[in-house]
Order: structure tokens, then C-alpha cells, then sequence
């Protein structure tokens, strides 16, 4: 068959020593030493051969966003702090926990605000911030978020504000309710807004991403309620992290077993790191609540493990993502699975095609 | 009228794109049929298009990549012309029997197991599909499809939020780092608008770049494609051209001779807002989860009573079990179609 003579990384097939060969790539080093571990179909110098597959030097075929790691994946994060906390801060309110309830109202409203700031400060020209209202698109989950935001935002707002100065107390309540309804949304429509994407690691776990980041959300929230919240008042934040921390596992379990060969991304690298150490960080977060939650220090540090395990969750998520669209084994090996998988009448952009000869020999016929 | 799958306006075929965004007696949908059998790689195409389009310079370097140095489509790359080196078998016809044999038993060798260079050039650009990710997911309005049935970005109203990047099946559209708004190629809209063709196909000197109505070029497609077949080129196929395909059919389509990945592009791509309604749903549950998970916390602790009690700890864990058991089954659910 047909080989590509030229990669990225020199010509094959040539004569050794004629070239001055760079220091990284002379025999001695471990390869890949002094260069990006592309993938790269060809991969002679790869010690485990893996997935053959072809492609255009290497070179991505999606391009993965530009976004900033700090600010959208902040924004996932802050996001669900905000929409799950809004959730306990009403229960604790019905269930007369005032101090839990006043805490989780100042913090989603802090959360929220961080996560607008997040949003507006990773725009490429922030001062437009306003066009995100022009429209209202159901097909775009950022429209769809902006609008969430501008509902969920001034509720937030208002419940927190009317708990700290204990102004309009039926208007705090009906605020908090409001906020209590659009939470879970908050913290669900991210998921969709990194699944919406052509982001292999990404859009292959749509299914099961609401899932992960409701569950992250609400281990965030009950961190936070732990903190914050005095120990007597705690006995709701111990179950939810147990809870989320439970559900998360499970999420993201079935989200590895869904993504096939792309969930390397969930497992290798800075993506694969921050996962292992959200899950660690999860897993003693809600047992060490659940066991010790009764003892004030401990749910302090207990509800801080929560917090710190559901950002690494994000973060690894969008380290993950922006991994699956940088290496094009993660496009075009799924791709071309799915492609040979598929009757030939559908065209799967090879020449060896039945239907095509089908085609022609009828015309002979006729 | 029966009832409307919604998945249908989100992907499918979609004879009439310009009229289902609102345009009323529009012109014919245009396109491009970009036939990389006869490109010769000279790059007139990207040249004419950053002069035309006033696109600024994005660096000048030597990729070692064959000719190709400028890497990519991107932010102010809006045609760009890949270059592939390949050894394959020598496809020479057996040589005929010399009609005069000198040396009696000489044999005239074949070109059996020899390879020989082959270089494919394909000039790449915007699919300007008839379901668009990048158009879907844009959050202000920026991108919209015009009375061409093409996309295109609105530069004062795009706010940089780079959405559009990821969503891009083809890895088209990009954000230009310094002044971060959206790029891509606009089928030259101003000279559509004019009665002219695009700068690329005016500039291409082999016809390789093919401008017209869709529905012609697809004709023509065809045709080359079959005459190809004819001449031994078995390797020809055509890309993009199918209006049932993941996404709609592009109205940039190619005329290729190796498998799409080859060339950079994906060999399967499919408009991500296809299984939208199936996130939207996911999301919901998701919510729902939430709202429930919580609320079964809350009744697992009553007030009054510590969280430790025997029936609160078993109400967390029963509640804990139907969480988990939902949250598996609704992402089992995910219907026959994916
Ligand atoms: S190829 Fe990409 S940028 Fe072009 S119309 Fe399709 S989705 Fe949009
Ligand atoms: S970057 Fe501009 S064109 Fe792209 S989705 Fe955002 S607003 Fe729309």
C-alpha cells in the first residue's frame, strides 16, 4: 500500500548517517526525549506499537478551544459549587439549619460571581460580554447557560443578600427557592456545553457527563457545607458528599467504559492525574465526613478534601479534552472504526467500494 | 403534518438550507468541488485568498512538512494546500514487445515491486456544512448561513468566546490570538454578492477548485469520479458530496485519492449538535439526580435528630443505592440510536 516518505519527524527509508541528526533523537535516549510525544501513525520509534492509524503529519484534525484552564474549568467548577449549594441552602432553610443556609447563600453567590467573571474574562473581546443576550439559541448550550446565568445570578444574589441583612424575608425566600430550582440546571448545562463539542474525550462521554458534573457539583457544595456550617447542623453535607461521591464514581466509571480508546485521555497525562486525585481526593473527603463529620476540625478538613477533589475533577475533565483534541489517534481511530463497521453502500471514503462496481457494471448492462 | 423529529433539523439530509434560515427566493446554493487530481500544488488559491480577503501574515515558517508551510487551516489561513509524499507501486503499463527483437531472449523489465514517488496536493478549505456545528453552538447570532446557503462569521458581533473552535468537526474556524475573534473562509461573500466567483477558484490555473451551484458540481463530481474509475485510477473517491452523511453534506466538497485522514481530514465527521437532544436529556436527569440526591440527604438527617442515628444511616444508604442504580440506568438509556 501506499506510505508516506516525509513525516514530521524526516524522511524514511534513507540511508543512516547522512543527516545531522538532533540530540533527541540520537540512538541512547529513551525516545521520546526532547520532543512532544506526537501520535503519530507511523510510530517506528515507539516502543509499544499501538492503534495503526494515518494521518496528516501527525497534525490534529479538530482544533481543541483556546480556552484558558483556570478560567473555563474554574467556571465549570464555581459553576456547580454555586447551582448545588443553592440546593442545600434551601433544605437547610426548610429544615431550620439558619446558619448552613445563610453560608451556602453568600457562598453561591460568591461562587456564581467568580464563575461570571471566569466566563466574561475568557471571551476574546470581554466588553461584548452583552452580545450573549442577543439571541436565545436552544442549539447552543452557551446561549442556553447565559440565559441560566441571568436568571440564577440575580436569585442568588437576592437570597444571599436578604440573609446577611435580613431585609425582605419573603422575598429572600422566594429568591431562594428560585435559586433552589435553576441550581441543578447550573450545574448540569456545563456538562453539555464541553459535550457539544467536537472534543473526542468530550462529546463520546455525553451521556454520562451531566451525570459526573451533577455529582461533582453536589460533593463541591457539601464540602463547602461542611466548612462553612457549624458540626450540629452538618448531618444533611455528610450524606450529600457521600452521596455525590458515590454517584460520581459510578459516572465516571461508565464514562471510561463509554469512550473506548479516548478515555486513555481520562487516564494518561495531566487529565489521567487530576482524575486519580479527584478520586482520592472524593473517596476520603465523604468518609472522613461520614465518619468523623461530628468533630468540628474534621469536617472542616473533610469538606476542603470535597472542594479540592471536585475542582481536580474539572480540571482533569478539561485537561482530558483538550489532550483527545490534540492527538489525532483520538478523531481518526474511532472514526474509521465506526466508518469499516458500516454497510458499504454508506460510503466509508475508501475505493474499495462493492457498491461502486455495483454501479458500474450496471451501466455496462444497460 | 405527523410529528417532527427534532433530530432531523439537527442533522440529516437538508435539501434547502438558505430557505430554512429564513431566506426567501434565494439563489441556488453554491459551493465548491475541489478536485485534487489535477492540483499541482502551486498555492495560487491561498495566495488569492489572503489578498482578497486582507488576511494578515501568520508567520513564516518551514514546517518540513514536504511544501506545505503553511500547516493548517486556521484564524487567517482560509485556503490551504496540503502536500503528502507517498511511495507506491509503479502503475506504468507492461511495456509493449519490441517490435524488432536485437538480442533474442533479452527480457524488458516490468515494474513489478517498484515504487515511485507519488505527491497529492489538496487544496482545503471550509465546509461550509449544511449542519454546522460551528453556526449551532454560536452563542451571539455571529455565525449565521446566508442567502448562499453558506456560513459565515459577523466580525462585529462575534465576542471571542471561541466556541465555535471546538465544535468545528474539520478543525476549521479559529480565534486570531491578538485580536480574538472568530476566522474563517466566507466563500468570499462580498464577491458572491457581486456575481463573481470566490479568489481561490478565479486564481486556480488547473480548475482544481471548482465554484457553482451545488447541485452542478455535484453532477460533475460524478462524472470525474466514474472517468477516473475508467482510467485505472481506482483509488479516486469523493468526499463530503452525500447529503445523508454526519453532516448534511458539505458545500465544500473534494474529489480525494486517498483515504480522508491522509489529507487531514476526518474520515467520519458528524455535526456534534446531532445528539444535542440526547445531552439536553442526560443534563435533566442529571438535574433531577441533584435535586433528588439532596433532598434524600436531607430526609436521611432530620432536624433534631444526629445524622448517626441507625435509621438515618440506613435512609443514606438506601438513598445512596437508588441514586447510583438511576444514574446507571439513565445512561444505559441511551435509546437504539446514538
Ligand atoms: S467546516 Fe467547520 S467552520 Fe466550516 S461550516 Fe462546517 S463546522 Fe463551520
Ligand atoms: S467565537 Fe464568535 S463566532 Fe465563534 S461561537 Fe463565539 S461568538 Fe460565535
Amino acid at each position: 500500500m501506499t506510505g508516506s516518505d516525509v513525516t514530521r519527524d524526516g524522511p524514511r527509508g534513507e540511508r543512516p548517517g547522512r543527516e545531522a541528526v538532533p540530540a533527541a533523537l540520537q540512538p541512547g535516549k529513551p525516545p521520546g526525549t526532547g520532543r512532544r510525544r506526537k501520535g503519530k501513525g507511523r510510530g517506528e520509534q515507539l516502543m509499544v506499537p499501538r492503534a495503526e492509524f494515518r494521518s496528516y503529519y501527525g497534525r490534529p484534525v479538530v482544533k481543541a478551544p483556546a480556552w484558558q484552564a483556570r478560567d473555563i474549568a474554574g467556571y465549570f467548577f464555581t459553576g456547580g459549587l454555586a447551582g448545588a449549594g443553592s440546593v442545600l441552602a434551601a433544605g437547610a432553610g426548610l429544615t431550620g439549619r439558619h446558619a448552613t443556609a445563610k453560608a451556602m447563600k453568600v457562598s453561591s453567590l460568591a461562587a456564581i460571581s467568580l464563575s461570571t467573571a471566569a466566563l466574561i474574562h475568557d471571551l476574546g473581546r470581554p466588553e461584548r460580554f452583552a452580545n450573549m443576550l442577543r439571541v436565545i439559541k436552544p442549539t447552543s448550550p452557551m446561549s442556553v447557560g447565559s440565559w441560566l446565568l441571568a436568571g440564577y445570578g440575580p436569585a442568588a444574589g437576592a437570597a444571599a443578600g436578604s440573609a446577611l441583612t435580613g431585609l425582605l424575608p419573603r422575598a429572600g425566600r422566594a429568591a431562594t427557592g428560585v435559586a433552589a430550582m435553576l441550581g441543578p440546571a447550573v450545574a448540569a448545562y456545563t456538562a453539555v456545553l464541553a459535550a457539544d463539542t467536537a472534543v473526542p474525550a468530550w462529546h463520546d462521554a455525553h451521556r454520562e457527563l451531566p451525570y459526573v458534573f451533577t455529582a461533582s457539583a453536589t460533593a463541591a457544595a457539601a464540602g463547602m457545607a461542611l466548612t462553612l456550617a457549624p458540626a450540629r447542623e452538618n448531618g444533611p453535607a455528610r450524606n450529600a458528599a457521600l452521596l455525590a461521591a458515590a454517584g460520581e464514581a459510578v459516572a465516571v466509571r461508565l464514562m471510561k467504559r463509554r469512550t473506548g480508546i479516548v478515555a486513555e485521555t481520562y487516564e494518561q497525562g495531566r487529565g489521567g492525574r487530576l482524575l486519580r486525585a479527584a478520586e482520592r481526593l472524593t473517596a476520603g473527603g465523604a468518609l472522613g465526613a461520614a465518619l468523623l463529620g461530628r468533630h468540628r476540625a474534621a469536617a472542616v478538613a473533610s469538606g476542603l478534601a470535597l472542594l479540592a477533589g471536585s475542582a481536580c475533577t474539572r480540571f482533569g475533565i478539561f485537561h482530558a479534552g483538550i489532550a483527545s483534541a490534540e492527538d489525532p489517534r483520538y478523531t481518526v481511530v474511532p472514526q474509521r472504526e465506526r466508518l469499516d463497521s458500516r454497510p458499504p453502500e454508506h460510503g466509508n471514503g475508501r475505493s474499495e467500494r462493492p457498491g461502486r462496481h455495483d454501479r458500474n457494471e450496471r451501466k455496462a448492462q444497460a | 403534518m405527523t410529528t417532527v423529529d427534532i433530530r432531523d433539523l439537527l442533522s440529516g439530509p437538508e435539501p434547502d438550507p438558505a430557505g430554512d434560515a429564513g431566506h426567501t427566493a434565494h439563489p441556488e446554493r453554491a459551493g465548491f468541488f475541489t478536485d485534487t487530481s489535477v492540483c499541482i500544488g502551486c498555492k495560487a488559491c491561498e495566495v488569492a485568498c489572503k489578498e482578497w480577503n486582507a488576511i494578515p501574515e501568520d508567520g513564516l515558517s518551514l514546517t518540513g512538512m514536504s511544501y506545505d508551510n503553511s500547516e493548517g487551516l486556521g484564524a487567517s489561513t482560509w485556503r490551504h494546500v496540503a502536500f503528502v509524499e507517498q511511495s507506491v507501486p509503479v502503475r506504468a503499463p507492461d511495456p509493449p514487445p519490441p517490435a524488432d527483437p536485437v538480442t533474442p531472449g533479452a527480457e524488458v523489465p516490468r515494474p513489478e515491486g517498484r515504487t515511485e514517488l507519488r505527491w497529492l496536493m489538496a487544496s482545503d478549505v471550509c465546509k461550509h456544512c449544511t449542519h454546522a456545528a460551528c453556526l449551532d453552538v454560536c452563542p451571539t447570532g455571529s455565525l449565521f448561513r446566508t442567502e448562499f446557503g453558506t456560513v459565515v462569521v459577523q466580525e462585529d458581533i462575534c465576542n471571542g468566546c471561541g466556541y465555535c473552535v471546538p465544535a468545528c468537526p474539520y478543525g476549521v474556524i479559529e480565534q486570531r490570538p491578538d485580536d480574538g475573534r472568530a476566522f474563517k473562509c466566507t466563500m468570499c461573500y462580498d464577491r458572491l454578492g457581486a456575481g463573481q466567483e470566490p479568489a481561490c477558484a478565479k486564481a486556480c490555473p488547473t480548475e482544481s477548485i471548482q465554484f457553482g451551484p451545488l447541485d452542478e458540481l455535484r453532477e460533475t463530481a460524478a462524472r470525474r469520479v466514474e472517468q477516473l474509475h475508467e482510467a485505472g485510477v481506482t483509488d479516486a473517491r469523493l468526499y463530503g458530496h452525500e447529503p445523508d452523511d454526519g453532516v448534511g453534506g458539505d458545500g465544500a466538497f473534494f474529489l480525494l485519492l486517498d483515504e480522508p485522514e491522509v489529507y487531514g481530514l476526518p474520515p467520519d465527521p458528524v455535526v456534534t449538535t446531532r445528539d444535542l437532544p440526547a445531552m439536553w436529556k442526560h443534563a435533566g436527569a442529571a438535574a433531577l439526580a441533584l435535586l433528588g440526591g439532596v433532598t434524600a440527604a436531607f430526609l436521611g438527617s432530620p432536624a433534631g435528630r444526629g445524622a448517626t442515628t441507625v435509621r438515618g444511616r440506613t435512609t443514606a444508604r438506601a438513598a445512596a443505592r437508588t441514586a447510583a442504580t438511576a444514574a446507571r440506568a439513565a445512561a444505559h438509556r441511551r435509546g437504539t440510536r446514538r
